[in-house]
């Protein structure tokens, strides 16, 4: 019984520590002195590797998801003779949630992992160390360009997103199953506002990319160096960012649109 | 040169999202938000507001010329009282003009209906804070089948 309790209490304490390191983490990445010149191409290469090479696989599903909502929405709304309602709740449903959350989704799953498993080997095959025998900081000169490439790239992802999942329900609901354009547009634009669905959006997708990259960041740079803790760790990652990411989504509906 | 060729791919990215900000914001938002430029307050009390909520449009004649901004009880009887901010564009109501909660379609939002009034040397015009007093509530579907059923019994 008192070994169950003082089981709890370690898993609490591991908990607890471990939010500190990865607060104190981020702190010492992120605060102190910016050196642009240094910087600026590391941080080119990272958001290369973050967010231009994510870019085939967020278009693709993008459109994919508005094809689809286009489609279900359509077999729902024309029972109502509703159908010119079809543009505002593809845009809407985009806009507010899927864009943002499967960008993130995704996100965790492509670039996430990688950078997890990056820094995993990184450590293992003791190059961070090298770094700090040679008197450079790996915080900055490692975990900094990544943390502010996915923090980046990762909004410009979820717009790419909802634009080309909003121009998929257009191919379907227009195109193929004869909405009227003019209706699918302006009943959209009616619907849709800059402040409350664009802007939270991008909000939104701007906490999940804070969230994603710091805990992929944080699972690399921790991870035990051997070959299973950093397989651990990399799937870690993936499961605890994707549900940070849900999780986060409710509370940010609730606070936005609640 | 590789190096080059990552800036160039970056670039070509930030663009990218650049212009899916630009179609998000021209082609799927409305861009002519009547509310955001200068406004003034107008007050309407009716009986009932139905599905009346904030944010509903105020038209005239079907034109957008605002948004109602609250929505409270006042007054001993409790009687609801809207609050309509209305853009400054179209600041000449004179206080003879009336206004009623309308419906868009059968199953439509509700929005209010400002029907401007005539003007000649006696009436005024509406100010900020000003209340409008000729209103008419909505229709509430029940109170008409109710209606209905009354004035079919009588016969």
């Amino acid at each position: 019984m008192l070994d169950r309790v003082a089981a709890l209490g370690r898993t609490t304490l591991n908990t607890i520590a471990g939010a500190g390191a990865a607060f104190f983490m981020l702190m010492r990445a992120l605060v102190g002195k910016p050196t642009l010149r240094k910087s600026w191409p590391l941080l080119m290469q990272q958001m290369y590797s973050v967010g231009v090479l994510s870019l085939v696989i967020i278009v693709v599903s993008g459109l994919f998801i508005g094809m689809v909502l286009g489609l279900q929405g359509y077999t729902i709304l024309v029972d109502f003779g509703a159908e010119q309602s079809l543009g505002p709740m593809v845009a809407l449903s985009l806009l507010r949630e899927l864009g943002p959350v499967v960008t993130a989704l995704l996100f965790a799953g492509r670039a996430g992992s990688a950078l997890t498993a990056e820094i995993g080997l990184m450590k293992a095959t003791e190059q961070l160390s090298s770094l700090e025998m040679m008197g450079v900081d790996p915080l900055r000169r490692v975990i900094s360009p990544r943390f502010w490439a996915g923090f980046y790239s990762m909004p410009i992802l979820a717009l790419v997103f909802s634009a080309v999942g909003i121009y998929g329900g257009y191919l379907v609901g227009v195109r193929w199953l004869g909405v009227d354009d003019g209706a699918f547009w302006s009943v959209m634009q009616s619907n849709v506002e800059w402040g409350q669905d664009i802007v939270n959006g991008i909000i939104k997708s701007l906490v999940f990319a804070f969230v994603v990259t710091w805990i992929a960041l944080y699972k690399g740079y921790s991870c035990t160096p051997t070959s299973v803790g950093i397989s651990r760790a990399t799937t870690s990652t993936v499961v605890t960012a994707s549900l940070a990411v849900l999780g986060l989504d409710f509370v940010l509906t609730a606070l936005m649109f609640g | 040169m590789e190096s080059r060729n990552t800036q160039l791919a970056v670039g070509f990215f930030v663009i990218i999202g650049v212009l899916a900000l630009l179609f998000l914001g021209l082609q799927a938002a409305n861009t002519s938000v009547v509310t955001n430029g200068e406004t003034y307050k107008l007050y309407a009390k009716f009986d009932n507001i139905g599905g009346l909520k904030e944010r509903s449009p105020v038209k005239v004649g079907g034109v957008v010329v605002g948004r109602v901004s609250k929505i409270s009880l006042s007054g001993d009887y409790y009687e609801p009282l809207v609050e309509m901010t209305i853009s400054q564009e179209y600041s000449e109501f004179s206080d003879t003009t009336s206004v009623s909660i309308l419906t868009s379609g059968i199953l439509g939002e509700q929005y209010i209906g400002l029907n401007p009034g005539f003007i000649d040397d006696t009436v005024e015009m509406l100010k900020d804070g000003d209340q409008i007093y000729d209103t008419k509530s909505a229709l509430v579907l029940e109170d008409l089948i109710g209606q209905f059923l009354f004035s079919q019994g009588k016969d």
